[in-house]
Order: C-alpha cells, then structure tokens, then sequence
C-alpha cells in the first residue's frame, strides 16, 4: 500500500501507444474516462428503455437529472438556450460519473487532472466564442461593455470584463480539478493516519478513532463535493452560454 | 525522465505524512515500487526523493508527458459520450417526459369531461327531483281542496236540512202559540160573560163583552 497520497494520480499505461513520437497510450485514465462515459450512458440508457409512462425508480432518477439541467439550462439562458442541451447534459452526467467513480477506493479520478477539467472547461468557452460570433458577428463583442459605465470610466471596465472573460476557463478548470485533488488527498492522508496509528499499541489504536471518524466524514462531504463540483460546471457553463446567446445583457 | 525536476510539487503533501510515526513506514514502501528510496527519507520535511516509481518526479497532475493521451482518449470518449446523449438519451427520456405530459393533460381533459358529466347528472337529479316536490305539492292541494269541498258541501246540506227543521218548527210554534193566543181570547170572553151574568144577573151583549177584553187586553 502505498502512503504517498498523490501516488492515485499517477497515470499508468495500460496499452501502450504511440504516434508519431507522441505518447497516445491507453493509460489508466482512459480507462476511467471510458467507464465514466460507458456507466453514465448504459445506465441513463437502461433504465430509460422501459419508457414508463408511471417511472421506475431508477428512470425517475434519469428524469430527474433530465429535468433538473433542463429547467437550469432555462433559467440560465433562456429558452433559446435549450439547443445546448446535450452538450450541458453530457458535460454534466460526465463530470458527475468521473466524480462518483473517483470516490471508489483504488478507482482513478479522471477529474483530477488539470488536462481533463481544462479540456472540458475550453470545450465550454470555445462553444461560447464560436457561438457568440456565429450568431451576433461583432455585436458579441458588446459582451464587454456594460451598460450604463460612464464614459471615462469605460476603458477600465471594459479591460476588467476582457480578463475576467479570459480567466473562465482557468476557473473554470481549476476549481473542479483542485476540489476533487485536495479532497482525495484529505481523505488519503487522514486514512493514512488510521492506518499508522493502528501499528502502535492500544493507544494508537484509541488514537486511531479520531482520523477514522474524520476520514467517514470527510467520505461523506466528497460524495457532496463530486455533486456540487459538477452541478456548479453545469450552472457555469450555462451562464456562459446565455453570454452567448445574449451579449451585453447583463 | 527527469526525476528532481518538480519535487517541490508534493512537498506540502508530504509534510502531513512526516507527522506519522516513522516505524510504521519502514515496511511500507519496501512492499512497493518506492523500494529504492531510504524510509527516513521519506518522512523528512523536505519531502525529497518521492514520487520516483515512474520515473518522473513531476506532481502527477501536472506531468506533461501524459497529457497527449489523456486530450485524445477524452475527446474519443467525450466526443462519444456526446453523441449517445444527444442522438439517443436526451430524444428518448424528452420523448418519455413528453408522452408523460400529453398523457396527464389527456387524463385530465377526461376527467374534467366526467366530472362536467356528473354534475350534468347531478343538476338533472335536482331537477327532476323538485319536479316531483311541486307534482308531490300539487297533488296534495287538490286533494286538501277537494276535501275541503266535499266537507264544505256536506256541512251546508246538513245546514239546509236543519234549517228547514227548524223553520217548520218554528212555524208549529208559531200556529201553535196563535191558535193559544185566539184561544185566550175566547176564553176571556166567556168567562167575562160568565162572570158579569153571575155578578149582575143582566145579560150582556157578546159585542160588549168582546170589547172590554180586547180594552182590557190592551
């Protein structure tokens, strides 16, 4: 057993591959990313295939995560919003698998990687500048002057709004990533403590109970965390696709 | 690969397992690829000689040399992931979802059509049934009516009968009391004749007699 808590983000290759000079090895963090997208979509797909008018349990539990980034895909951008639905939905489902399977012990977080949560987070902005410019030419660019700045005022608003547009993706990215890194390192290190403290006499093992009871509850706030850190990608990348949709609206 | 390049990545990490009690270690990394490092040197504060198993000291999310593969295989599965969800999840569970709300804007279009029915029924129940409150009226009016009649009728027959009764008695009475009263008047007369012979001996004229009665009478 390994101590050192960042040894589950190593990347191990499982089948190497390489093109060109260039490593595209299918690693251990393939692997997870296709159990990620193979458990969301087997399971929103089995348990949809009934097609019960009255739902199962578990198809209410699809309908439910449907509904829910439906109606926040409507508040956040509006109803001409709802053509990004899928892609709000599988980045969604995707992000919350990659989280949930992460809480499985000996299981590879494959949002814990900066490349991963920056890939996604540039797959947003991208869809947002593209979209932006596809639908409103220039006018897009209205997205960075507010109304009502006075004009002396304007230069400096607008240089803010320009940086704080260009700082998305990395907060994007960075607030998903460092969430699910320092939270299994957390729970490493206090698991870590148990296991040392256990090794030494009775004492260590009363003094054990301490970490243990922390490391369950710490368990229990990274299964809110994997939620939370998905649900706030999702609300994110709605705001971000009403910028889209609606420049200078705000 | 360089193995010292970013070792001051995982120093923050390492100072938490310095705080555990080094005896447990030595045994630990033994076990695992880490073998080559010394345990005291893994548990000093400077955190130095860790993460080597793999030839890359670099904090492994940052290590660069997998990011090629990890870019690739998450847009072949993402991009993948994607297209299940929008040719084949969202169409069937919106399709589901709408079904479902076609299918209770059904239901209660039928129930509001059965609860209109109902009190269709109801409101023709009411009806009929104070229909039958007003005949129910009418009938036992009549009937009071007609017994009433009747009653009045017999009553009067019974009046007219009596009233004829009485009327012939009272006519008896009347001749009765008459021929009572001529009477008295002869019988005065003949005993005022019978008195004045006794008393005076003369004879007087039945005109005379007639006369004072009828003066005495008076």
């Amino acid at each position: 057993m390994a101590n050192d808590p960042t040894h589950q983000f190593l990347v191990n290759k499982i089948v190497p591959i390489e093109i060109g000079g260039i490593d595209f090895s299918f690693t251990n963090a393939s692997l997870f990313m296709v159990a990620s997208a193979a458990v969301a979509s087997g399971f929103l797909y089995l348990t949809t295939s009934q097609r019960g008018i009255i739902p199962s349990r578990l198809q209410s539990v699809s309908e439910m995560s449907y509904e829910f980034i439906a109606s926040m895909l409507r508040e956040g951008a509006g109803s001409s919003g709802m053509k990004f639905f899928p892609m709000v939905f599988s980045l969604f489902m995707f992000i919350l698998t990659a989280n949930l399977l992460g809480m499985m012990p000996y299981f590879f977080t494959v949002t814990s990687q900066i490349i991963v949560t920056f890939a996604l987070a540039l797959f947003v902005i991208g869809t947002v500048v593209l979209y932006g410019f596809y639908k409103h030419g220039f006018g897009f660019l209205k997205l960075f002057v507010p109304h009502g700045v006075p004009g002396a005022l304007l230069p400096l608003v607008v240089a803010i709004e320009i940086i704080s547009f260009l700082s998305r993706p990395i907060s994007l990215s960075v607030r998903l990533f460092a969430n699910m890194l320092a939270g299994h390192i957390t729970l490493k290190v206090f698991a870590g403590f148990v296991a040392s403290l256990g090794t030494l006499g009775a004492l260590g093992i009363g003094g054990a109970i301490l970490p243990l009871i922390m490391t369950v509850a710490l368990t229990g706030l990274e299964f809110l965390v994997a939620f939370l850190q998905a649900y706030v990608f999702a609300v994110l990348t709605c705001m971000y696709l009403n910028d889209a949709i609606h420049p200078g609206s705000h | 690969m360089s193995a010292t390049a970013a070792k001051a990545e995982s120093i923050p990490f390492k100072i938490a397992q310095a705080e555990t009690p080094t005896e447990t270690h030595d045994a630990a990394p033994a076990g695992d690829a880490h073998g080559a490092v010394p345990a005291g040197e893994l548990h000093t504060e400077t955190g130095v000689a860790h993460g080597e198993e793999h030839g890359s000291g670099v904090f492994p999310p940052f290590d660069a040399s997998t990011f090629p593969s990890q870019l690739l295989w998450l847009a072949i599965t993402f991009g993948i992931f994607y297209l299940v969800m929008s040719r084949i999840i969202v169409p069937r569970i919106g399709s589901i979802l709408e079904t479902r709300h076609d299918r209770i804007a059904q239901d209660l279009d039928e129930a509001s059509r059965l609860k209109a029915e109902a009190d269709n029924a109801i409101s023709t129940y009411e009806k009929e049934l104070a229909d039958a409150r007003a005949k129910g009226n009418v009938i036992a009016t009549e009937a009071r009516e007609a017994a009433k009649a009747k009653a009045d009728a017999e009553r009067l027959k019974n009046e007219e009968s009596l009233n004829g009764k009485i009327a012939a008695a009272e006519t008896r009475i009347a001749g009765i009391k008459d021929k009572a009263l001529a009477d008295v008047g002869a019988i005065a007369e003949e005993t005022a004749a019978a008195v004045v012979e006794q008393l005076i001996g003369g004879k007087t004229t039945k005109a005379e007699i007639s006369a004072a009665v009828k003066a005495a009478a008076k």
